[in-house]
């Protein structure tokens, strides 16, 4: 199938009728080994609206890689309903309905910013114009508008890892998967990634799922944060934590009602309310 | 910079060994330097180490008698035959090897079938597979063209050089990252994209020392060989054949054993330009 045809046909289905960007019902994993069987995931529901930038936070183990993969469809799910924009999560990949980014920024050694960007669009036939075109937007949008010749060895971290993010981007996808994209990089550089991130997705309208392990990121980005607990899997949590004001910056950073939303995850997080709300680890 | 450095770091390495040679002539015993009955360091007669520039004004004089070409000449003649031998033999090989990589990458069923016996196949010694080959091969005759003593020696060669870059391609095509891979198949596209976008470029650091690997196994191949076969014309042959000359000519059979190495440095050489056009390939890992 070409990009094109996806392209109209997913374009229509939005149009017609607001499916979630995600429909997740009564989702379960269980890994089978010789040693036996994990339980990963357990009766997991779970709607993001199209537009709506929602994080799954909890301890290692908690299964939200493993959701976040399910969604993908680089895994597939033992039993229960997943859906991609009303489609099945197979179909939603091979139609290209959303971006994905990792930890490690993945970018190939051997192409430049610019032909890491365009990989997508080379692998789906899109014409070379339209592909010069997209990846000229895309890396003035990163702020990489003088690297786009370079290779990834000559990056830093961060930029990689925006590049890795443009790359998402690239086939303007309504959604967009990211696992834990800023868990290697340093304090400073992951709050000004965050800040852009908010940009980014304000700008392109995408529906964002966005894993984290920290607290402080989950609300500063998201309208709802996901708290899971492990063994098995599951829910525990949904708490909304979009914040009044005007916008996303950094003085939210300062704001008493970032504070009085990161207590409340933290909360949801430990089960019991944390002795001193203030002293949250602030990262 | 670091280029001129490592050149001539390497002409540094070739003149100590030459004045290594040269000082241990002039100070060590005639008879060797024996530990109980055992020779641990050689004879500095000069039968048994010419002086290096013996060695060097030998190549000048006629390889027979007193007139007719030059030593060197014969030496670089003998040298070019092997050459071509050992090219085709690291083609054949370097084909094998890699169809024989893809073939393990993409069914693991083939991995543990193949891996072991491609493994075993290096255990057999060329000595005792030479004579085979030659016997299998000349039964062979496919319209005008017949098999001869050539081609057993190239099929030897690439006896040998296949498996360095077997085991290095299947080794380089399995080199991805998990994220690489998942990346792709987000993209929805199959085996062959992935191959050629992501396994092929990926695997190119793997694959470069295994073609230098196999182009010096080539090369030994080659030159074993034609021993064994006896074929005439190569490096292989004047090694056997001058050194029954050493005892009146001491100079002449360290003539083909330079021009092993001159073929065995043309060969190496090859591989480097390869690997020079290939010089995007290998950057260094991402370092996220």
């Amino acid at each position: 199938m070409t990009a094109a045809e996806t392209r109209t046909s997913t374009t229509a289905t939005h149009a017609s009728a607001p499916t979630p960007a995600v429909h997740v019902a009564g989702l379960d994993r269980v890994f089978t080994s010789k040693q036996g069987s994990v339980t990963a995931l357990s009766g997991v529901d779970l709607d993001v609206a199209p537009g709506e930038f929602v994080s799954l936070i909890g301890p290692s183990g908690c299964g939200k890689s493993t959701l976040l993969r399910l969604i993908g469809d680089l895994d597939q799910a033992t039993s229960g309903t997943l859906e991609v924009f009303g489609k099945r999560a197979r179909q939603a990949r091979l139609d290209q309905d959303y971006g994905i980014a990792f930890q490690q920024a993945g970018l190939l050694p051997w192409r430049t910013v610019a032909k890491n960007i365009e990989l997508p669009l080379a692998l789906h036939k899109v014409g070379k114009a339209d592909r010069e075109a997209r990846v000229r937007e895309l890396v003035e949008l990163i702020g990489l508008g003088d690297f786009a010749g370079s290779y990834p060895d000559q990056l830093s971290g961060g930029m990689q890892q925006r590049v890795a993010i443009a790359r998402a981007l690239a086939e303007r996808p309504r959604l967009l998967l990211m696992d834990e994209p800023f868990g290697a990089l340093d304090e400073m550089t992951r709050e000004r990634m965050q800040n852009e991130l908010v940009r980014i997705s304000a700008e392109t309208g995408a529906a964002v799922v966005f894993v984290t392990h920290s607290i402080p990121e989950a609300v500063f980005l998201s309208d709802r944060v996901v708290v899971m607990s492990p063994r098995p899997g599951r829910i525990v949590d949904v708490v909304d934590v979009r914040l009044p004001g005007t916008g996303r910056d950094d003085a939210l950073r300062e704001d008493q009602a970032f504070f009085d939303a990161v207590a409340a995850v933290r909360e949801a997080l430990h089960g019991a309310p944390p002795p001193a709300a203030r002293g949250v680890e602030n990262r | 910079m670091t280029r001129v450095r490592s050149w001539g770091l390497g002409l540094l390495g070739l003149v100590v060994l030459g004045v290594v040679w040269e000082v241990y002539k002039a100070v060590g015993p005639d008879a060797g330097v024996k530990l109980g009955d055992r020779l641990v360091l050689p004879r500095t007669s000069d039968r048994a180490m010419p002086h290096l520039w013996d060695i060097a004004s030998r190549l000048t004089e006629p390889a027979l008698g007193r007139s007719g070409a030059p030593l060197w000449e014969v030496v670089g003649q003998a040298c070019l035959f092997t050459l071509k031998i050992a090219a085709i033999g690291w083609v054949v090989g370097v084909v094998v090897g890699l169809l024989l990589a893809l073939l393990m990458q993409r069914f693991r069923l083939a991995e543990a079938a193949v891996l072991p016996w491609v493994v075993l196949s290096q255990t057999v010694p060329l000595i005792a597979i030479a004579p085979l080959v030659r016997r299998w091969g000349s039964q062979l005759r496919i319209g005008s063209w017949a098999w001869d003593s050539q081609d057993s020696v190239a099929v030897i060669a690439a006896y040998l050089a296949f498996f360095p870059v077997a085991v290095g391609m299947l080794r380089g095509l399995k080199a991805p990252d998990a994220t690489h891979l998942d990346l792709m198949r987000t993209y929805g596209v199959g085996w062959r994209t992935t191959l050629l976008r992501l396994r092929l470029p990926a695997s190119v650091p793997f694959l470069l020392p295994a073609l230098r690997l196999a182009a010096a196994a080539a090369v030994i191949g080659t030159v074993v060989a034609e021993v064994s076969i006896g074929l005439r014309g190569g490096i292989g042959r004047l090694v056997i054949e001058y050194a029954q000359a050493a005892g009146g000519d001491p100079a002449k059979p360290w003539a083909p054993i330079l021009g092993a190495i001159v073929v065995g440095l043309v060969a190496a050489g090859f591989v480097a330009l390869l690997g020079l056009s290939l010089k995007t390939y290998r950057r260094g890992e991402v370092g996220a």
